[in-house]
């Protein structure tokens, strides 16, 4: 294993799907000459070239359709969005196109294309900059959504978005770019399945359900109750479309107690979602309702007091712990 | 315009200093275009800008201490801390707000002209954006219900010659944008936009004619920006030759030597300059002063039906 930063996982999984598969390509605004505007595909234009790696105008809606279109008649693109939130202006091509194209075609027509780029909210970029679009993509059957974490998730998860047949989001994170985590050596390929997992740390005490971002808030919560003595179990369900939903039960089923943490407003999104399938499928074993962190619901404010102040927080992680154990401030 | 250039260079310092956060686009070396565009309006006018707003905001009557202090984060900002750099709204002055989606208020500023039309006054909307734009859907839509309706708009593309890192050569089929509006059905103008009176003069023919429903009017001025795109781009894009050439183009300067041309002393000019250097000083020391942005406003101004949350427990879940 070698260290890796998250933007250099994902950067090595587009390169190294590149180099295995001619069909496959990178598109979106600023990512050839510019090297693109988190540096995610620095380097790759020099490496592929302007066929392959390739510059377009500010024209979401339009790219999307293109990639869409190339997608349908045999190439794999990968489409970036300088940020999730300009994806908005694409939304028809993936929700009205890529998403339906297979069932209307009676199965005939396959979609293998990636949208990626970086999600959530980055530092002060206000409300039009800083949405999490898991709630708006994890809605709609017949495309899969991704969300990693780490960066060996990044990378094992992308390259199995690449050799998809079916459309993906695949949502990085803007403020994860420079995280740096464990990734597999060169030559050791590892493709991370969708709809699995992983156990970021083991506890006995209360399972909290995280993704994205404010992973990185549980963990260090996580460590914060470990000293009062409440050990949490961190699961990171990596793709949230579809879930891997045994994992949760199964944690559930050993702590009794959960809460789920997201970046996104409250009102319904996959942290819904999960609280749902949860207390369906876990229903006797739960002691205590499940509790949510998310992001207040309003849009996003400039000031950098009031961003800290929507965001989830290590501190409302550990009192939302605190309440599904019942357990008093130490 | 001067007022403009002092209060971006310190804005930029204070960016340094971490008093300022997010993006924050600099405007300098298009101020021409702001203040020559605003001096063609009347009260009642409305005007649409995107992220690269503190320009036209000033241009058109924002307080110095109210900008600054939306940079700050604080409650006496023009959007009272919630908006920052990228989103100044001023309505008593007509400005509608600086747009942070490309493209996404063409079509926006297309419906204050629309406004204007049905309720039958006589105000004129003046919308801006980037070469960059021109690209978008959200602009082809706009103009194209613009000059179907013959709304009372005029459309400013500030074509800096790049799109963040992309010069237009690649990201657009033709260089002449008005092509891209007569397909729509309006006039087209055309120039360079370093005279700020040049400016005044050309965009107060597209006014008049929009305030006498003679229909709505594409410019494409060129300009250039002599900082990044934003302040973490580092324009490695062009070369230094290219930006030293430019600037001797730079506005501020043209309008120097208009005036000393024109009989004023440099004496006079430096009496202004150092007039608008006591209001940057001061509005920089207002906003360090002023109070940070207030929970309650940011709950309070979400929806005009106070039935949201109020408060962080009920914005939880
Ligand atoms: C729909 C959309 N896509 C991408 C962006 C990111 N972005 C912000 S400004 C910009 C370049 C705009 O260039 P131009 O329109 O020429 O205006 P300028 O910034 O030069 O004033 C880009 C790509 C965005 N804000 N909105």
């Amino acid at each position: 294993m070698r260290e890796l930063r998250y933007r250099e996982a994902v950067r090595e999984a587009i390169a190294e799907e590149m180099e295995a598969d001619e069909s496959v390509f990178l598109m979106g605004e600023e990512v050839g000459h510019y090297q693109g505007a988190y540096k995610v595909s620095e380097g790759l234009l020099a490496r592929f070239g302007e066929k392959r790696v390739i510059d377009t105008p500010i024209a979401e809606a339009g790219f999307a359709g293109i990639g869409i279109g190339a997608a349908m008649t045999g190439l794999r693109p990968v489409i970036e969005f300088m940020t999730w939130n300009f994806s908005f202006v694409a939304f028809d091509q993936i929700i009205s196109n890529a998403a339906k194209i297979r069932q209307m075609s009676g199965g005939t027509i396959d979609v293998p294309i990636v949208f990626r780029g970086p999600n959530g909210a980055a530092k002060q970029v206000a409300s039009q900059h800083s949405h999490s679009v898991d709630p708006f993509y994890t809605n709609i059957p017949g495309i899969f959504v991704v969300m990693p974490a780490t960066p060996r998730d990044a990378k094992g998860l992308l390259k199995t978005a690449i050799r998809c047949n079916d459309p993906v989001v695949f949502l990085e994170g803007e403020t994860l770019y420079n995280v740096k985590g464990e990734v597999p050596d060169e030559g050791e390929e590892e493709l991370i399945p969708f709809g699995k997992g992983r156990i970021g740390r083991e506890g006995t005490d209360c399972t909290i359900v995280a993704f994205g971002r404010p992973y990185y808030e549980t963990m260090q919560a996580a460590e914060k109750l470990a000293e009062d003595g409440i050990e949490c179990e961190v699961v990171d369900p990596r793709t949230l479309r579809p879930l891997d939903l045994d994992l949760l039960v199964e944690s559930v089923k050993k702590t009794h107690r959960c809460v789920v943490v997201h970046e996104h407003w409250p009102y319904g999104g996959p942290g819904a979602e999960i609280v749902d399938q949860i207390q369906r499928h876990a229903f006797d074993w739960l002691d205590a309702p499940i509790e949510r962190v998310g992001s207040l619901d309003v849009p996003m404010p400039y000031a950098s007091n009031l961003e800290n102040f929507v965001l989830p927080t290590v501190e409302r992680i550990t009192d939302a712990v605190r309440k599904v154990t019942y357990s008093e401030k130490k | 315009m001067y007022l403009i250039r002092r209060f971006e260079e310190e804005a930029a310092r204070a960016y340094a200093q971490g008093k300022i956060g997010g993006f924050l686009h600099l405007y300098i070396g298009q101020e021409a275009i702001a203040v020559g565009a605003a001096a063609a309006l009347k009260d009642g006018d409305t005007v649409f800008q995107t992220y690269r707003d503190h320009g036209i905001s000033l241009a058109l009557g924002s307080t110095p201490e109210a900008c600054m202090a939306e940079l700050f984060g604080k409650d006496t900002g023009v959007s009272r801390g919630m908006g920052g750099s990228m989103h100044f709204f001023d309505k008593a002055n007509g400005f509608m707000g600086g747009w942070g989606i490309v493209g996404g208020h063409v079509a926006v500023a297309a419906g204050a002209a629309f406004k204007a039309k049905y309720a039958g006054d006589d105000s004129v909307t003046l919308c801006f954006f980037g070469e960059g734009a021109t690209n978008i859907g959200g602009f082809h839509e706009g103009l194209s219900l613009a000059g179907l309706w013959k709304l009372p708009i005029v459309f400013i593309c500030e074509n800096n010659q790049y799109a963040m890192g992309t010069p237009m050569s690649r990201t657009s089929a033709i260089q002449d944008l008005t092509l891209k509006a007569q397909g729509y059905g309006m006039h087209g103008d055309r120039f360079a936009g370093y005279d700020v009176a040049t400016v005044r003069e050309r965009v107060q023919q597209a006014v008049d004619r929009a305030r006498k429903g003679e229909g709505p009017t594409f410019i494409e001025i060129e300009t250039y920006r002599f900082r990044g795109h934003s302040m973490s781009d580092p324009a490695k894009y062009r070369s230094r030759a290219e930006l030293e050439e430019r600037k001797k183009k730079d506005p501020l300067a043209i309008t120097k030597s208009q005036l000393t041309d024109a009989g004023m002393s440099l004496e006079a000019i430096d009496e202004v300059e150092e007039a608008v250097e006591e209001v940057v000083s001061a509005a920089v020391k207002a906003a360090d002063a002023a109070e940070p942005a207030k929970e309650e406003v940011m709950f309070d101004s979400v929806m005009a039906t106070k039935l949201g949350p109020k408060n962080r427990e009920e914005a939880e879940v």
